[in-house]
């Protein structure tokens, strides 16, 4: 097959997923790896320009309320790991200016923060970025999170609370919330009508305020007025995602996102998360919209046969315990995870968001290894052929839904 | 023997969103395109400023019912912003505006250090309160704050968040690849906060940033605006930019500075300023009342004549007399979104002496509002307006100035190619940076890292 285009509908859209310095938890142990640099504006530049380099469509970077852990509801005392992370929408928009064409997909926490403020800073982000914005949401269960706000009590679930009644209806509750907050912050992003801004001297308006919009969101969890501060972003819509396992989280990515990302461990698992996130587009009534589904891998590459999975024993020892995940754990070759990547796309998955185990060996591994690899198939792009996300990701810019005579998906002049 | 000369401290104050900007001209540029801000960062910066300085609003400003449309609309985020221009930027403060009703400590904490983090310490926070339940409206808090208790709110929003940016040392990150100690202490950001407004717990997940803190800036003129500011201010950004009200002011802040144990150079005053800069002092001053037309529309007169009056003035005539009809009593219920109409306190007597300066003058309602509230602070040639600068300076009526041009994004250009070069031949302003961070600029210390006690949350 290699050398064709049989088979490949259409190139695959590759991002990856940053998290200090890789996902595996001793990857800030790697000869590669530069733990004391996690905080600064280099490093993360020097990252991402690296994603562009392989001309990725985005990366995202993980973010959250509280110190990293390796339990999933609560705090773990760990020394022997990275903790401590800056904002991911800042990361974002101190790497914006010196980047051109890839997209920059912030991890936002919707559970306690405001959609107001999201809303006008990723659209912001889409200002600085001239239009590569996006976000990808996340709900906190976490009952320590809660606490560093102490506005709401969410209770404390231990591993074995997390598949009780009480644990599915905070989960679904968390969730509902999460779509309301996606809902208002695509409001005010609409809430303003590309040509608001008409400073006419003659009468001395600066904006057409007819072409302003209130929201006026009511919910259970706030309501918001509206209109944004902020004009209606470069892109219209900045790009919604969010990672999502089977149930609740689903629904989500049905009604709400322009991505959802998926953790199948096999083809015919692929198959069947398409199967199950197109019935959940279709149950929210959105069949005909593009809905990008896009499968999670965590990734260890190595050009010699078998020296990724080394290199993964020596992690694991380093850190302890064997490295699981949600996600697949891959470790080969280029050319393996190229074949592997090609057939989940053959069962339906539109791109893949790689999680690279260190970031110091695996992102190079992906950009200057894996990527070529497809170039040679047909499988990827070349150059970049869009300034914009939702250009890379095929989204046309979407009609701004408080102005209906908009012709739909009409370019930006 | 005179006193040696004082440093002077510049910044630029992004054109806001009132009639001060000026965007009907054909130089005006964008307000939210990027390429915007970062045009008038690389001037500042060029021009060895302290810092930039943005303000904010959190909803668009209403009067009569409707969105307010003859002043700019419409701003960037904050953060977001500030972040970016930190990207094309190397030595410039950036100092933004934030909230302290409608934002949350944890939040605003983790924002502040991680810009401090990606500009190389840089970074600086006006602290802010907001009154009303029409901002209100666009956030899950909503509702209200009395008057009396955004103060309070503030202070404790601002000393949580302090002891946010000193839960985590300075050497806590050890990183040491061979031993594989990463933390030095597994309760590395721990915090407790119990209070009247905010009770939280927990780690923060932000270490300690290369300023240790955002420089603080505090810009209410109120009493509790001063001691706000003297207890917990490192510069205040203040209105007085003439000699004798800013000699005062800077008296009365300055003295209030030892009771609570602090020294005068720990607080820097520096009032917001505009300034039209021609060839010739004649020329300037020609051109500034022209400014100040194109500040003042016959529209926006009326408009501003309704926050003292209270009423709805459409049917007037700006270029006639002032109306007969006094101001309606009460609240102020026209202009909505706007701090300044809270300043009016007496508004009929306010109407009263305008309308007994009008009848003497023979000015109509533009020509008196242009009168009252348009005059630049500094008009003249370069040389007439160094030398303003300087004196004012010199004698104590200012630390230095927060400039306000009204063009946005050149509004700055002239200034630093023609007045900076002469303050630094006067040896009273920097002609490069000593320092990276924004402490350095001002002249600050670096805050004393509290000395971590780690109390665990229960």
């Amino acid at each position: 097959m290699t050398g064709s285009h049989e088979g490949h509908p259409s190139p695959l859209h590759l991002a990856v997923a940053l998290d200090g310095a890789g996902w595996h938890p001793a990857a800030w142990r790697e000869p590669g790896a530069r733990p004391r640099d996690l905080l600064t504006a280099g490093y993360w530049t020097d990252v991402v320009t690296e994603a562009e380099r392989g001309l990725l469509d985005f990366v995202t970077l993980e973010d959250g309320l509280s110190l990293q852990s390796s339990h999933r509801t609560q705090p773990d005392e760990r020394t022997d790991q990275v903790r401590g992370r800056l904002d991911a929408v800042l990361i974002a928009a101190r790497v914006a200016p010196l980047t051109r064409h890839i997209g920059l997909v912030p991890t936002v926490v919707a559970t306690h923060t405001e959609p107001f403020h999201l809303s006008k800073a990723i659209a912001t982000l889409d200002y600085v970025s001239t239009g590569r914005a996006g976000l990808r949401i996340r709900v906190s269960r976490r009952s320590h999170e809660a606490r560093h706000f102490g506005r709401r009590t969410i209770p404390r679930l231990g591993l074995d609370d997390l598949d009780t009644p009480a644990a599915h209806e905070l989960t679904a509750e968390l969730f509902a919330e999460a779509a309301d907050y996606v809902e208002v912050v695509r409001r005010l992003w609409d809430s303003w009508e590309d040509d608001a801004e008409i400073r006419d001297v003659a009468t001395g308006r600066f904006v057409d305020r007819d072409k302003l919009h209130y929201i006026d969101f009511e919910g259970q969890h706030f309501n918001v007025k509206g209109p944004s501060i902020t004009p209606r972003p470069p892109q219209g819509q900045p790009v919604v995602s969010a990672l999502a396992h089977p149930g609740v989280p689903f629904q989500l990515v049905g009604r709400s996102t322009d991505i959802g990302y998926v953790t199948p461990h096999d083809t015919g698992q692929a198959r069947a998360l398409v199967t199950d996130i197109r019935a959940a587009q279709a149950t929210a009534g959105r069949a005909e919209e593009p809905l990008h589904i896009f499968g999670d891998l965590v990734v260890f590459l190595d050009d010699a046969p078998g020296a990724a999975a080394s290199r993964k024993e020596r992690l694991d020892t380093l850190a302890g315990r064997p490295y699981t995940s949600d996600a697949k754990v891959f470790t080969g070759t280029p050319g393996q995870l190229a074949d592997l990547l090609l057939e989940w796309q053959r069962a339906g998955l539109s791109g893949f968001r790689l999680r690279p185990g260190a970031i110091g060996h695996d992102l190079e591994a992906i950009t200057r290894g894996l990527v070529p690899e497809l170039q040679r198939r047909g499988a990827f792009r070349t150059a970049y052929e869009s300034g914009t996300l939702r250009g890379l990701l095929g989204l046309p810019r979407p009609a701004n839904r408080y102005a209906p005579s908009e012709p739909e998906g009409s370019p930006r002049p | 023997m005179s006193k040696p000369l004082k440093q002077i401290h510049l910044a630029a104050h992004f054109p806001g969103v009132n009639n001060t900007t000026v965007w009907s001209d054909p130089e005006a540029g964008s307000h939210i395109e990027f390429a915007s801000f970062a045009h008038f960062a690389r001037t500042a910066e060029r021009a060895k400023f302290d810092f930039l300085f943005l303000a904010e609003g959190l909803r668009l400003r209403e009067q009569g019912g409707k969105i307010y449309d003859l002043d700019v609309v419409g701003r960037p985020d904050t953060f977001t912003v500030l972040t970016a221009l930190a990207a094309v930027t190397d030595r410039l403060g950036l100092t933004g505006t934030i909230n302290s009703t409608f934002n949350e400590p944890y939040e605003v904490a983790r924002q502040f250090a991680s810009l401090d983090h990606l500009s190389g310490g840089r970074s600086a926070w006006n602290v802010v309160t907001s009154w009303d339940a029409f901002t209100g409206e666009n956030f899950r808090r909503g509702g209200f704050l009395p008057q009396d208790e955004r103060y309070s709110r503030a202070k404790e929003f601002l000393d949580t968040a302090t002891e946010l940016f000193d839960s985590w040392g300075a050497d806590e990150i050890v990183a040491d690849q061979e031993s594989g100690v990463f933390l030095k202490d597994a309760r590395a950001g721990a915090f407790v906060h119990e209070g009247q407004h905010f009770d939280i717990a927990g780690q923060f997940n932000v270490p300690r940033s290369p300023q240790g803190r955002p420089v603080i800036f505090q810009a209410g003129d109120s009493e509790e605006g001063r001691e706000f500011a003297a207890s917990s201010a490192d510069a205040i950004f203040s209105r007085y930019s003439t000699l004798e009200p800013g000699r005062e002011f800077y008296a009365d802040v300055k003295g209030r500075l030892a009771r609570h144990g602090r020294t005068p150079d720990q607080l820097l005053i520096l009032p917001a300023a505009t300034f039209v800069l021609a060839d010739t002092d004649a020329e300037a001053q020609e051109l500034a009342h022209e400014v100040r037309r194109q500040q003042v529309s016959g529209q926006t007169a009326l408009r501003y004549l309704e926050h003292v009056w209270n009423r709805d003035l459409s049917g007037y005539d700006p270029d006639g007399p002032l109306p007969e009809i006094d101001p309606a009593p009460g609240e102020n219920t026209v202009a909505r979104g706007r701090a300044s109409v809270r300043s009016h306190r007496d508004p009929l007597a306010i109407a009263r002496e305008w309308r007994e300066r009008a009848a003497a003058e023979k000015l109509s309602i533009r020509e008196l509002v242009i009168e009252t509230t348009g005059r630049q602070s500094f008009v003249g040639s370069p040389a007439t307006v160094a030398d303003t600068i300087d004196a004012l300076v010199q004698a104590d009526a200012a630390d230095g100035f927060i400039l306000v041009p009204h063009l946005t994004p050149g509004g700055l250009d002239a200034f630093a190619d023609t007045v900076v070069p002469l303050l630094q031949e006067r040896g009273v302003f920097r002609h490069d940076y000593t320092g990276t961070t924004l402490r350095d600029h001002l002249g600050l210390a670096e805050p004393a890292a509290a000395p971590v006690t780690r109390r665990v949350a229960s």
